[in-house]
């Protein structure tokens, strides 16, 4: 059947059975990969996206509950070459190692600081209780967060994009 | 602009990471990321059952599904040789199976289909008639009277006993126990668990029927080992294999072992001639692949009347589940457990060990270990701290008493390793200051009295990381060396490419600060490639901590290599003689005249451009490291707990962890690794457990019953530091990515123990769940 929604502010439809998973759709059918899978169970928060600003984890949504809905991915972030504040203070902190559940994270805590711009310690550990990081013991990913908050905030200054640009290239 | 930008990135800066910028974008390469054309998917049919005979299988309506194009079986295998494949440990394990299956989950029959749901869905369809055999589901059972034999495919294999090993001197410890003032015993059960990377393992394979090329893209933290073992087992000539091991989601000795599914996805490729993609989901990933520990251990610690540690006893049953298939060097079946004797100057110790086939799948990987040191780690600082609470003695004083002294290095332990340095006292001093200890104690006897439950637990590990060297650890033969490619470009920027193979720890920044410290290169400036068995250099890859210490060893050598060339190229520009020049990181200059300099990038011009005579172009090179030893990182960790008496809930109040890396490159990178092993040793301790019910059902097959820590139940870490560069690394510097989680189990098990110790409660094996605590506190009458 077919399915239309709002991907990162473009409208994307596509032709799918009504049991596609929410992430399959992203990372199958419209190849925005940066959403991850990690364990099937709604257990480890890796897939999560943005459903109406709204974090949900996509290996628990079918892409037909989507329809005519807004989703956010982890592509939809930065403002072309312009790190989103969340972004820069995952790298500017250190908050991730492999990388793979930095996505999730990134949508979970991106959406914390739109009702909550500036949480305790404790309002991100709970805010991400439902994201596994194997990699960084959270420390990092906590004062991630409080990072950008302070960006948003303007007490922090972003360094410019080409900083956390082409890696070794 | 970042502060990184100014910074050059040398040793011991903490630059930000350059390989943040894709995964921050959502562009990382993971493996289920790739897509190649004409790609077909695959998924596998495992056993229910933990041991059974297969009487018969049946593909037909299987085959007949939409979109399925093939079904695999073992006797396809079979006939294509390729039914069983070697193990690291020189076992054999079987890919499909043809005879029994010998665990629950192992692999049964593949289907390879045009898209992932219609593979998934065709499995259903496969009939496999199995007639069910008792299963043996612990060493006990296993050598028990009548116990079913698992491995009857094996000529001459008459029980479930692996293998035999020992270590030390047998004579010499039993005279010691013989005239001990008193001897500690401790039996402990660490665990199964299973190191749960969160991407899980997968490939694509992709042989090129016109070339005969065999592309396979592979989560490998080991490639070009793997594509040597691809070539044995195949039969195709290496050259036609290339492993391409791509951004990985992490790997924790998970990503170590060559799986079934890498093999009959290559074969399906083979006989298909299209690219097969087959990725585990997280069922299979943790009822198959490289489990960790299930080691039963006893030791009996002798000591004498002024508590002075005399002798080591150690016995250990280890369950190595169907195969044994255990990642470690090849002379050693235990791997390097022999390092129990741990900090502590014992003057004799004799270790025994026992391995047995079980009915649970095979794989003993290093879970963020080097080959089974954890589990030593964990049995002396357990054995040392119940040994402390019985003779009365402080935990952290008794320690002391017995380290391996500073001026005793590089010292030979009672088992023969030769710690390359330590300054144990040190790092104990350090830990307990930043606790508070002294006062703490008075806290926890003043809280006693009130009839809290609280305690603090110390461990203080030595670890070994870092083999080889080659002509004593190797993996299959191939020596345990590695290597690094160093191309510096006329620009004066590089490439630096190497045998080992990031899983998040951030290679592409700590490498290219090496060469930015010893070639005066920014690390900016230089890119670092792992992972394609084509272009980088062979190696043996990541895991065991040996990156640093042997590749970033190698690293540090190819810099220096081509420093000498520049040296030459600089001379030749400045028309100076080589031995007037001074190196100043980043540039020559005249001895005596600092203005008359060349800077390395204009001597990288000038060996493409303006050479002297007879000099060969170009300024690469590329080096092959053998450590002369292995490095000897440590540290000690204090941990205090309060204990629920109702509900028997552990609450971690403070986990302060000092560790000894030697020199440390990017301090940033380092603490990141700490954070990261403390966080999956809580686990260890609390939370993750692989257990089995006696039908061989694995329990723990899924994120919702394998506990693994997230940020709730995560400690806060207070994190210090020593440094004691080891003398034979180039750089001094050790190793750190799996020191949390070797030396943090002992010290979160050790708090509880000694807030239960006024109880007299000596052991609750891990994880230490509230359930256990609750019964042992209520097995010694305490109640709320």
């Amino acid at each position: 059947m077919k399915v239309t929604m709002t991907v990162n502010g473009a409208e994307r439809s596509a032709d799918v059975e009504p049991r596609v998973l929410l992430v399959d759709f992203l990372r199958s059918n419209l190849l925005l990969t940066g959403t991850h899978i990690g364990c099937d169970t709604t257990s480890c928060g890796a897939c999560t996206v943005q459903l109406d600003g709204e974090p949900v984890k996509s290996c628990t949504v079918l892409a037909v509950q989507a329809e005519g809905r807004e989703v956010k991915t982890v592509e939809g972030l930065a403002n072309g070459a312009a790190l989103a504040p969340i972004q820069v203070g995952f790298h500017e902190e250190h908050g991730l190692q492999c990388g793979f559940c930095t996505p999730g994270m990134m949508m979970v805590t991106s959406a914390l600081l739109e009702r909550n711009p500036n949480p305790t310690d404790d309002e991100i550990r709970w805010a991400i209780s439902g994201n596994i990081c194997r990699c960084t013991g959270y420390m990092n990913i906590v004062k991630a967060v409080k990072h950008a908050a302070q960006m948003q905030a303007g007490a922090a200054k972003a360094p410019e994009h080409a900083a956390v640009g082409g890696g070794g290239e | 602009m970042s502060s990184t930008m100014h910074m050059h990135g040398g040793i011991g800066e903490s630059i930000k990471r350059k390989e943040d910028g894709r995964f921050l974008r959502g562009k990382g390469n993971y493996l289920d990321d790739f897509v190649l054309p004409n790609m077909i998917h695959m998924a596998i049919l495992r056993s229910p059952y933990a041991h059974a005979r297969i009487k018969s299988i049946d593909t037909k309506e299987a085959s007949a599904k939409p979109g399925v194009i093939a079904v695999v079986t073992g006797d396809l295998m079979a006939q294509h040789k390729l039914a069983w494949m070697p193990t690291l440990s020189g076992d054999t394990q079987a890919v499909l199976a043809t005879d029994k299956v010998r665990f629950q989950g192992q692999e049964v029959a593949a289907v390879i289909a045009e898209t992932k749901y219609q593979a998934e869905d065709a499995l259903a369809s496969i009939e496999v008639d199995y007639e069910v055999l008792p299963a043996v589901t612990s060493p006990d059972k296993a050598k028990a009277e009548g116990a079913a034999l698992i491995r009857d495919d094996k000529d001459g294999q008459k029980d479930n006993h692996i293998y035999h090993w020992e270590s030390g001197n047998q004579a010499t410890t039993q005279a010691a126990f013989a005239k001990a003032h008193k001897v500690v015993r401790l039996h402990t059960f660490y665990p199964r668990c299973h190191p749960a990377p969160l991407e899980t393992c997968g490939c694509i394979a992709d042989v090129n029927g016109a070339t005969g090329k065999a592309t396979i893209y592979m989560t490998s933290q080991a490639p070009h080992a793997i594509r040597t073992v691809f070539a044995l087992v195949t039969g195709l000539p290496e050259q036609n294999i290339r492993i391409i091991s791509p951004d990985l989601g992490g790997g924790f000795g998970n990503k170590v072992p060559v799986y079934p599914g890498y093999v009959v996805a290559t074969a399906a490729s083979l006989l298909l001639g299209r690219p097969v993609k087959w990725i585990e989901d997280r069922n299979e990933n943790l009822i198959s692949t490289g489990f960790a520990r299930d080691f039963h251990m006893t030791g009996d610690l002798a000591v004498d009347e002024n508590g002075k540690m005399l002798a080591l006893r150690v016995h250990l049953d280890s369950d190595n589940g169907a195969f044994f298939a255990d990642a470690q060097p090849s002379k050693f079946k235990a791997g390097l457990f022999h390092i129990v004797t741990g900090s502590y100057d014992i003057p004799t110790a004799h270790v025994t060990a026992d391995g047995y086939y079980t009915n649970k799948a095979p794989g003993g990987v290093a879970y963020r270990c080097s080959f089974r040191v954890t589990e030593a780690s964990y049995l002396i600082e357990r054995l040392v701290t119940n040994a402390a609470l019985e003779l009365g003695i402080d935990q952290a004083e008794f320690r002391k008493q017995n380290f391996i002294q500073p001026e005793q290095f590089p010292y030979t332990s009672a088992t023969g390793w030769v710690y390359d340095s330590g300054d144990y006292p040190k790092a104990m001093d350090v830990a307990l200051s930043q606790l508070g200890y002294a006062e703490l104690k008075k806290d926890v006897e003043v809280r006693r009295k009130k009839g809290e439950v609280t305690g603090i637990g110390i461990a203080s590990f030595t670890e070994v990381v870092g083999a080889g060297h080659g002509a004593e650890f190797d993996i299959l033969g191939l020596r345990m060396f590695d290597s690094a490619e160093l191309r510096v470009h006329p620009t004066g920027k590089a490439i630096l490419r190497m045998g080992t193979k990031s899983q998040g720890q951030g290679h592409e920044t700590t490498f290219a600060q090496i060469v930015a410290e010893e070639l005066g290169i920014p690390a900016q400036d230089v890119a670092v490639e792992e992972g394609d068995t084509d272009t980088a250099p062979y190696g043996l890859g990541t895991y065991a901590s040996r990156s640093t210490p042997v590749a970033g060893a190698a690293t540090a050598m190819v810099s220096r290599q081509l420093r000498e060339k520049a040296r030459k190229l600089a001379a030749h520009l400045l028309e100076a003689a080589e031995e007037d020049l001074v190196w100043e990181r980043g540039k020559f200059y005249v001895k005596g005249s600092p203005e008359r300099s060349k800077t390395i990038q204009e001597a990288a011009f000038a060996a493409y451009t303006n050479l002297p005579e007879g000099m060969q172009a170009g300024l690469e090179g590329v080096y092959y490291y053998d450590p002369p030893n292995m490095t000897y990182p440590f540290g000690t960790y204090a941990v205090v707990v309060d204990v629920d008496k109702g509900t028997g809930q552990v609450k971690v109040k403070r986990m302060v962890a000092v560790d000894d890396c030697g020199v440390r490159i990017n301090p940033m990178i380092v603490e990141g690794q700490i954070h990261g092993g403390l966080a999956e040793g809580y686990g260890i301790a609390f939370m993750q457990l692989i257990t089995f019910d006696d039908e061989g059902n694995c329990i723990g097959s899924n994120f919702m019953d394998y506990l693994i820590p997230g940020s709730w139940e995560t400690p806060k870490f207070e994190l210090g530091e020593t440094s004691t560069p080891s003398p034979h690394h180039p750089l001094g510097a050790k190793g750190v990515g799996e020191s949390p989680t070797v030396g943090s189990p002992a010290a979160y098990v050790n708090a509880v123990i000694d807030a239960l110790s006024p109880y007299g409660i000596t052991n609750i094996d891990m994880p230490v769940t509230s359930d256990k605590v609750w019964a042992a506190l209520r097995s010694k009458g305490v109640t709320e």
